[in-house]
């Protein structure tokens, strides 16, 4: 007797809720980025989050624990964000105009991640180099971990960061996307 | 240590096709799906103020039955409230509400979602992190209870919220978890 719940009618509650401003963070999977699925999220002050390979239960968990246990997909709220992923991928956007949120890291994370931010398309820096201009260029050990908890990848643009003798190194999403990024990039061939 | 509330995602997933369920049965479609949508963004206000993530089926099946009974009042604003959702010749929930005034918040949940909501005891066990004999048992022990008491005041039953801002439910509600 009862119809069960329509697809419409539940995406039309996620929307409401988002433009009702009464989510913590507001996320959604990008399915099939050519770097693999990719889980973004967004909150009042910007991005918050992009994730490779995600674990949604975990992900919301973390999520949850860090800005608000109000955590609920919704698509709209990321809109900006997936058009400017498109363009990047597609090769069509070296910049992006999305401002992460980083409130939740330690003060000497954010200072590194506002180095790396100044790091352009196309280019690569040391991790020696990135902790001189982060205050302490004997911390290269120290900015290898805050590139690894970079909670915004490819919007900071941890990939673009290498060994002294131009080896890739490191990446939290493995080597392979890094080198896929910055072939894309075309900073290496 | 109390079960930590799940992020709205976890929680809405798990509970969202039984209130559109209950919605259906109480309302017309048209209505169902405005109510469905006012239930969760109802819980999504109050949502930061749970502190613990006990008994929310029975929590977000409270809502929509007050959003149920706001509609209906809406609708027939002449009427008086009793011959409202009475279901099968159960007491529908508000009228329990009353009368589980002086009931633990364990009895007070098990009397409404017995004999407000006609959910079976296993139902009523799994809703309320127990078992359908100790549901039962709660259920029982409720009922007496309210035999031996007249009704008091209109204070119903829901989790334990931080402030009762909003109209949230009686701070006192605490001491007898467990």
């Amino acid at each position: 007797m009862s119809e069960p719940l329509s697809p419409v009618l539940d995406e039309r509650f996620r929307t409401a809720a988002a433009a009702e401003g009464l989510l913590d963070v507001a996320y959604d999977v990008l399915p099939d980025t050519p770097i693999g699925a990719l889980l973004v999220g967004v909150t009042d002050h910007g991005l918050c989050r992009i994730s490779f390979d995600p674990d949604p239960e975990r992900e919301l968990e973390e999520l949850a624990q860090l800005f608000g246990s109000r955590v609920l997909r919704s698509s709209r709220p990321l809109d900006r964000v997936r058009l400017e992923l498109d363009e990047y991928f597609a090769g069509r956007r070296r910049r992006f105009e999305v401002e992460p949120d980083v409130r939740t890291l330690p003060a000497y994370n954010r200072r590194v991640l506002a180095e790396l931010a100044r790091v352009e398309y196309g280019h690569t820096t040391t991790y020696g180099t990135l902790a001189a201009q982060s205050g302490n260029p004997r911390a290269a050990r120290a900015v290898g971990t805050v590139m690894h908890r970079n909670p915004v990848p490819i919007v900071l643009p941890c990939h673009r960061v290498v060994g002294a003798n131009g080896k890739l190194t490191g990446y939290a999403g493995g080597l392979d996307r890094k080198e896929q990024l910055l072939r894309l990039e075309g900073a290496i061939l | 240590m109390a079960t930590p509330v799940p992020p709205f995602e976890t929680f809405y997933e798990a509970h969202r096709a039984e209130v559109f369920r209950l919605l259906g049965r109480r309302l017309g479609r048209q209505q169902a799906e405005d109510a469905f949508q006012e239930t969760f963004l109802r819980a999504l206000r109050a949502y930061p103020r749970l502190e613990h993530g006990e008994h929310l089926r029975a929590w977000v099946l409270t809502i929509a039955s007050r959003i149920v009974l706001d509609d209906v009042r809406k609708r027939r604003p002449h009427d008086e409230l009793p011959d409202l959702p009475v279901e099968d010749g159960l007491p529908a929930y508000e009228e329990l509400a009353p009368l589980t005034e002086g009931l633990s918040p364990n009895q007070r949940a098990a009397v409404v979602l017995r004999y407000g909501y006609d959910l079976g005891y296993d139902e009523i066990g799994d809703a309320l992190g127990s078992t359908g004999a100790a549901a039962r048992q709660a259920a029982s022990a409720g009922v007496r209870r309210m035999r031996s008491h007249a009704g008091a005041g209109p204070e119903s039953f829901a989790p334990r919220f931080r402030s009762t801002e909003d109209g949230g439910p009686a701070p006192d509600d605490t001491k007898e978890q467990r």
